[in-house]
């Protein structure tokens, strides 16, 4: 199994590629992902040309299930993150190997 | 918020850095991940989500104008799935 990719191998990519520091490659990464949830959380929208975009939905009440008791129990409204991967995102997804 | 926007915003917080290079560092971002994903990798980034590839089997659609039966192959697509703090933060009050 492949292992995943993480923050540090995000940080350790712009170290490479972009020559920051290590600690600087760190905190873009960190900064980049508080920024988007930041607009998300304010309920803006975020669209990456050519990766995909991020949307905040409204789910409404509905009924669902105690998977192990069966007992039927509400599920609160709430707001959700949704993400639809632009057509470039999944062409590279689909065409690998 | 677009990525152009991103890109003004972090050149903003980051007067040390020159535009072009934030440029550089926000496609860094997004093609490291993209990468990854098309090499099969899960890309796990805590208190944000997850992205990981989907298998979706063949299986046998519509052509929703005319109704003829067409054959749409098996594929790979992304996917992602927020994370739990993520979920908490669009979620307090």
């Amino acid at each position: 199994m492949k292992r995943s990719l993480i923050r540090a191998d995000l940080a350790e990519a712009i170290y490479q590629k972009i020559g920051l520091s290590r600690n600087e490659s760190a905190d873009i990464v960190g900064t980049i992902l508080d920024e988007i949830s930041d607009k998300l959380e304010s309920g803006t929208n975020v669209k990456i040309t050519s990766f995909g975009s991020f949307t905040v939905r409204n789910k409404n009440q509905r009924m669902g299930r105690n998977p192990k008791t069966g007992q039927e129990v509400p599920i609160t409204p709430r707001r959700v993150l949704s993400f639809r991967p632009s057509h470039i995102l999944r062409d590279k997804v689909n065409n690998s190997d | 918020m677009t990525k152009s926007e991103l890109i003004l915003r972090l050149a903003e917080l980051n007067p040390n850095l020159y535009h072009r290079d934030v440029e550089r560092i926000v496609n860094c971002f997004f093609d490291t991940i993209t990468d990854a994903l098309a090499e099969g990798k899960r890309v796990e980034l805590r208190g944000f989500g997850a992205f990981s590839v989907r298998q979706r089997d063949a299986r046998l659609g519509r052509n929703p104008r005319t109704g003829e039966a067409v054959d749409v192959d098996e594929k790979k697509v992304p996917f992602f799935k927020m994370g739990k703090s993520m979920l908490e933060r669009l979620n307090q009050s």
